[in-house]
């Protein structure tokens, strides 16, 4: 116990840098998944294809291996580099590009579900007096979409705290990295450690999910 | 809670649970001349050291080490099965009688001779630094200071500069990667500037690359690799010893170094004496 | 499904649209060309097209030697977990609709604690924690333990909300004729909830399946391992190599994700089954798409 009182402020800046990875790439996967929805659903093939080849990739390919890549491939081959003077600075943003590609292929899916709970008449009375696909999609459809999938949206972002510790791959010192190195500091407090640790991950998600539930009630597209 | 009961025991499978190994004193050297045969647990992914080939057949200086010892101990090629023994589960291995040695880049420790014993050392190596074969910036570990750092996750060589350096040298200087191979196109590519662990690990990968790195050659750390054996196997400590001299003393040692590391054979000048006890 | 919606978003072009679609068919296909050709260039300037670091995967004992055991490996940890983590799941899942209070909370904390927990702590505290309780934790040991007691409290949710989509009346007439509660579980509300709820389950093991690559942290020797590690070894091709594995990873993952689309397509076909699965994922409230 006196480890995880010592090592307070050590465990808590791994969470921040936690909460950090996971409002950055959650954010950049909201936006990033709804445009990847909108090629899926577009009157334009090369789109639809572009969107159904990207999800069906990142979907399917590990995230350790998605961001192996980044912190890897990303530097050494296309010069992507976010920090000449900070490596953790660096593969913070490298680790962001990989938690963020691989979720929003999850969003894309998510959205378009929900893009398909959107009733015809919604779409047909939007083209009636009107309405360009775009602001189709923007004014009509999206908005209640994206209301009725915010549960699952919801999941997504739980899944998206608990993945930014695969960011551990490429030396990022986010929770469960600095729960090895503590692991290795203090080897008669490793259950008290794991249990602070494991605390910290209830404490993050658990808000999340009861604040998802109520937002998808209180949004709710009442039909 | 019948399935529980049962969920329990496939887990306690699942981990491994193995009993106490059995404490059958029988010397390596009895087995070695009585079967022909002998188990050597090696690294299987270490350039230079203990590699797998795709051909299937192992190579690399530890597996030339062990080639040659089991040859002395009266075993042949033929008759000895490597198997992969990773960082963590050496002592195990050899405790459980799962390998009867570990040749794997093995480091003579007091606490791992609590476990296991050693022959050896065969080789005496020290934390070192690759830079660039073009990069003259840097001289010695005081010159990483400013400088960017590559290492791996749970080797003990970025732990030793980080306490020289301090946390925020930690933070901004220093990256951990998943094994030091990972560690080569970013030292290739600039986005770091020296990698820094076992000179032998070092040279082992650095040789993949011809022309491409230099070690600084300066170690300011001290590992013995030695070979592991089961615990108070004193018989087979010696009969190890004897063949480890023979193998300094005819030449191999430095063939065998030259064959596996290329232009970075250089940096092992003489052989170690080997400590009997 | 996906076509009904597409199509609803806009009219059947008439001839200035389809002009201007093909305009931007054009438009959109030069930018993603241009996107394609940048990468391509960058991956030249830095040499990774050099034949030699490709060839070594048209060579058949790269394959058999160096990255089919890592592959097997992977199905192995994937397979053992999944066994596991499924009796895990059909435990706990039961267990939390337990009448006794006493089997049903502990149950309930076990599996709302382990779903919080992100897997590559799991596997981590396997290898201290049990190297300090003197077990020799393998990573294989570790990987499976993570990946199960993870995975497996999702299942337990899968199949709680699958036995709870059972219409009431299935268990009603089952005590009706004299079935004992265990009986009653085993024979009539577990087959209707595993029939329901098998899409669900199919693409947690995908999940499962997936998330094994964590091993390669703890340097399990699977898949990704051999990709990122072993051969590049040999024949100093980390990126190439990385790229054939995650063409490997993504051809495994695409045949899991057909068969969960196939199963699911014949649970709704056959009528034998009272609980939906439409039902039971509303009734779950979540059922988990990722991890």
């Amino acid at each position: 116990m006196e480890a995880v009182v010592d090592e307070l402020p050590v465990i808590l800046g791994a969470f921040w840098l936690t909460v950090k990875l996971t409002v950055v790439s959650g954010v950049i996967s909201l936006v990033w998944g709804i445009v990847l929805a909108a090629m899926r659903v577009s009157p334009l093939p090369v789109l639809r294809g572009a969107g159904a080849v990207y999800v069906s990739v990142l979907r399917n390919t590990p995230l350790t291996l998605i961001i192996v890549f980044c912190g890897l491939g990303l530097g050494t081959v296309m010069n992507v580099q976010f920090s000449r003077d900070d490596l953790s600075l660096n593969s913070f943003w490298l680790s962001i590009i990989g938690l963020s590609a691989y979720t929003s292929a999850f969003v894309c899916e998510v959205v378009r579900s929900g893009i398909n709970t959107v009733p015809l008449g919604q779409a047909e009375a939007a083209r009636a007096i009107g309405l360009t696909f775009l602001q189709t999609l923007r004014l009509v459809i999206l908005p209640q979409a994206v209301r009725t999938v915010i549960a699952p949206l919801g999941t997504l972002l739980n899944a998206l705290v608990k993945n930014t510790t695969v960011a551990a791959a490429i030396g990022v010192m986010e929770a469960a990295l600095r729960m090895k190195n503590l692991f290795d500091a203090h080897g008669d407090a490793i259950i008290p450690i794991f249990l602070g640790f494991a605390a910290g991950f209830v404490v993050l998600t658990l808000p999340m999910n009861l604040l998802a539930g109520r937002l998808a009630r209180r949004l709710a597209v009442v039909r | 809670m019948r399935f529980g009961a049962g969920l329990l025991a496939l887990a306690a499978l699942a981990t491994g649970l193995t009993a106490c190994g059995n404490s059958g004193a029988d010397s390596i050297a009895d087995k070695a001349k009585n079967d022909k045969k002998l188990v050597i647990g090696i690294k299987i992914d270490q350039p230079g050291w203990g590699l797998k080939k795709p051909d299937g057949s192992y190579g690399g200086f530890d597996v030339d080490v062990a080639k040659y010892v089991a040859k002395e101990l009266g075993v042949p090629e033929s008759g000895i099965t490597f198997k992969e023994a990773q960082s963590a589960n050496r002592e195990p291995f050899i405790q459980q009688g799962q390998v009867d040695m570990v040749v794997a880049t093995y480091s003579i420790t007091d606490e791992r001779k609590k476990k296991i014993s050693f022959a050896g050392p065969y080789l005496v190596t020290g934390q070192d630094i690759l830079v660039r074969a073009d990069d003259t910036s840097i001289t010695g570990v005081d010159s990483l200071k400013d400088k960017k750092v590559c290492g791996a996750q749970g080797s003990s060589s970025p732990k030793r500069l980080a306490e020289k350096f301090g946390a925020e040298w930690e933070s901004k200087n220093l990256t951990q990667q998943q094994g030091y191979g990972a560690c080569l196109p970013l030292l290739e590519n600039k986005q770091v500037d020296a990698i820094s662990t076992d000179a032998t690990i070092l040279a082992g990968f650095a040789a993949q690359f011809p022309g491409k790195f230099k070690l600084i050659g300066q170690p300011f750390s001290e590992e013995k690799y030695g070979i592991g054996i089961k615990m108070d196997d004193k018989a087979g400590r010696d009969a190890i010893n004897n063949a480890i001299e023979k193998f300094f003393n005819d030449g191999s040692w430095r063939k065998a170094l030259d064959a596996n590391l290329g232009e970075f054979g250089k940096y092992f000048t003489t052989p170690p004496s080997v400590e009997r006890y | 499904m996906t076509e009904r919606g597409a199509t609803v978003l806009y009219d059947v072009p008439g001839p200035r649209t389809r002009l201007r679609n093909n305009a931007l068919t054009l438009t959109f296909g030069v930018v993603l060309l241009l996107v394609a050709y940048f990468v391509w260039t960058k991956f030249d300037e830095k040499g990774q097209w050099n034949g030699e670091l490709w060839q070594p995967f048209l060579r058949a004992d790269t394959w058999t030697e160096l990255i089919l055991p890592g592959l097997l490996n992977t199905l192995t940890a994937a397979a053992v977990a999944a066994v596991l983590a499924l009796l895990f799941g059909a435990v706990f899942g039961i267990a939390r609709l337990s009448d006794h209070r006493w089997v049903r909370v502990p149950a309930a904390v076990v599996v709302e604690a382990f779903r919080a927990v992100p897997v590559l702590m799991l596997i981590f505290f396997a290898q201290y924690g049990g190297s300090l309780a003197g077990l020799v934790v393998t990573e294989f040991a570790a990987v499976v333990f993570g990946l199960t007691v993870y995975n497996g409290s999702v299942l337990a949710e899968i199949v709680r909300a699958g036995i709870l989509a059972v219409p009431r009346g299935q268990a009603e007439a089952g005590s009706a004729i004299g079935l004992r509660k265990n009986q009653v579980m085993r024979l009539i509300l577990l087959p209707q909830a595993v029939t329901a709820m098998m899409p669900a389950i199919v693409s947690q093991l995908v999940v499962l399946l997936k998330d094994t690559a964590l091993g390669f942290v703890v340097a399990y020797a699977d898949l990704l391992n051999a990709g990122a590690r072993v051969v590049p070894a040999n024949y100093a091709n980390l990126i190439p190599s990385v790229i054939v594995i995650a063409a490997v990873y993504i051809a495994i993952n695409l045949a899991l994700g057909y068969l969960a689309t196939w199963l699911e397509r014949r649970s709704r076909r056959s009528r034998k089954v009272s609980a939906d699965p439409a039902a039971a994922e509303m009734a779950g409230g979540e059922v988990p798409l990722v991890r």
